[in-house]
């Protein structure tokens, strides 16, 4: 059963686009990358997602159930991390925290404080004493505690610092390796690729690209560099390549296609050095958005 | 409704009910400690009053009251308590659900599984509870300020107590218009203004249409709907005028339980 279903969902505010025609399935147990700039629909879909926008048109489910229609029942086991965190400024982190437990009817105490303190975070500080990066792990430790089979995390890492972030991916691997599923939004590609096992790239509100992780990076171009003496790039003018660039006597270009008709151009010539790469999710990404 | 979020509210607005309350028992008991010199001298105050032009008497609602009776002088009072309760309540009202989306904590609670209908009840509770307070303290004062001040001089307890149960209605029907009103602006930034606006605005309606005598603006305010002087001479409520305030209280509850459980909530921008 597909843990979140999302069919056709367009969203509108008022003239102004969110998303348009969202269509994508996520799976039990997977980690979902869904990537895009700023302003691509990430948090729009992760809002509608939550109930905390309504759709324009088309629908969503999460556990089988519409969002529109189930939305508590659905939240009771969903667990969400915005890209920025607020929470009530007057607050102990300890009272912020247990009053976040008190809305799932269950005894979340020895977890809030396990999560506390593997987050290293003071619990009797006051909300607004806190830096961006403390808050930011009050978000964590208030999306995690009630153990939840769902994830939202959008764009997670900002004003976390390395070690923290290292950190915050073990958690997360480890809630997965429970069973958790995750949705988890950003434009950093190289936590994308650590973490997700299958991406949905979203631009200008639109689904672009939704596959496996390796797929995206097998079945797509190669990175092709060859350094030679005297090298014209018309010796590379075949069908498939793309982006030539000449740099200090080294040819870069993308190459899709059958890469025999490279190897064979290549061996042709008298070369000093060659290397063929997949290319990383960024140059791939990039691409996207040309 | 949630017992939670109903205990959070309400602690979040302790300290604003308590202000407002010490403000309302000072105002009730420092201005009812006059009355003995007023009623002492009424002749001389009447003639005094009457030297005024007809219209601000009228303004001031001091036309149809007699200041040298508990009642009369009491509803005088009885004005200015209002004003400051329509303040307050307006206060909850914008308040109620816009504080969380201007300081976008509204993620955060909705983000729970809870229902907008659920949210939006315990919040109105809550500011219920907060108001009801208040108005359990003007009550109070208003009795002990009466007993230390009346010395000796008679009055209806039946009309006293018409005009405390009024109280109720006029916190609810600004509670309610603030939401609504709340609800129907795109984003409220910052609450003092609207609810100062909405308190002030109503009482001046009401003080104009004091001095031009019309109709009209007598439908739009609760400060003529529930009238002091008018409760104290008939010793009864305005009824129709009364029944209109309800209606209009129960539409805005209505019609915001509507807009906020199909309300997008802003994101940060």
């Amino acid at each position: 059963m597909s843990v979140i279903e999302v069919t056709n969902l367009t969203k509108y505010y008022g003239k102004s686009r969110g998303i348009v025609d969202v269509s994508f399935k996520e799976e039990e147990g997977e980690i979902f990358g869904f990537i895009g700039p700023n302003g691509a629909g990430k948090s729009t879909t992760i809002r509608l997602l939550l109930s905390l926008i309504h759709p324009t048109s088309g629908s969503a489910k999460v556990f089988g159930k519409d969002v529109v229609t189930h939305g508590p029942e659905i939240r009771r086991d969903i667990g969400y991390l915005p890209s920025e965190v607020f929470y009530y400024e007057g607050m102990k982190v300890i009272d912020l925290l247990k009053y976040s437990a008190s809305f799932y009817g269950k005894d979340c105490t020895e977890r809030l404080h396990e999560l506390s303190e593997y987050m290293e975070l003071e619990l009797n500080r006051r909300i607004s004493d806190l830096s961006y990066g403390n808050k930011k792990k009050v978000g964590i430790v208030q999306g995690l505690l009630h153990s939840p089979k769902l994830l939202f995390l959008d764009e997670p890492t900002a004003g976390l610092d390395p070690l923290m972030q290292r950190k915050f991916f073990d958690l997360i691997r480890k809630e997965n390796d429970r069973g958790v599923t995750v949705f988890f939004s950003s434009h950093i590609l190289g936590e994308v690729q650590r973490l997700c096992t299958r991406v949905g790239i979203i631009r200008e509100g639109k689904i672009a690209e939704i596959s496996d992780i390796r797929t995206l990076q097998q079945n797509n171009y190669k990175k092709v560099n060859v350094t030679a003496a005297g090298l014209n790039p018309a010796t590379f003018d075949l069908p498939g390549v793309t982006n030539v660039q000449t740099e200090n006597g080294t040819l870069h270009f993308f190459f899709k296609g059958d890469i025999n008709a490279v190897l064979q151009k290549i061996s042709a010539i008298q070369v000093a050095d060659v290397t063929i790469e997949e290319p990383t999710l960024e140059e791939i990404f990039m691409h996207y958005y040309e | 409704m949630n017992a939670n979020i109903y205990r959070h509210e309400f602690r979040f607005r302790l300290k604003s009910v308590i202000i407002w309350s010490l403000a309302l028992t000072f105002l009730i008991v420092f201005f009812f400690s006059m009355f003995p010199v007023f009623a002492d001298q009424a002749a001389l105050m009447n003639e005094f009053l009457a030297r005024y032009p007809q219209e601000l008497r009228a303004a001031f609602g001091m036309d149809n009251m007699d200041l040298s009776t508990v009642l009369g002088f009491y509803s005088f009072i009885f004005m200015f308590v209002q004003l400051c309760l329509a303040i307050q309540a307006s206060n909850y009202g914008f308040g109620l659900v816009s504080i969380e989306e201007s300081e976008l904590t509204a993620d955060f609670l909705l983000s729970k599984p809870v229902s907008r209908a659920q949210v939006l009840t315990s919040k109105l509770l809550a500011a219920l509870t907060s108001l009801t307070i208040t108005n359990l303290v003007v009550w109070v004062s208003s009795f002990a300020a009466i007993l230390l001040f009346r010395e000796g001089r008679e009055y209806d307890m039946p009309t006293l107590l018409l005009l405390m149960l009024s109280i109720v209605i006029f916190q609810l029907f600004f509670l309610s218009v603030g939401l609504v009103i709340s609800l129907l602006v795109k984003r409220v930034r910052s609450v003092t203004p609207y609810a100062l606006g909405l308190g002030f605005g109503m009482y001046v309606l009401s003080a104009f249409s004091g001095v031009f005598g019309e109709v009209a603006l007598e439908l739009v305010t609760p400060f003529k709907h529930l009238d002091a002087p008018y409760i104290v001479k008939h010793v009864a409520y305005n009824t129709p005028l009364v029944l209109l305030n309800v209606a209009v209280t129960i539409i805005a509850l209505a019609v915001s339980y509507w807009l906020y459980t199909r309300r997008d909530i802003p994101a940060v921008s």
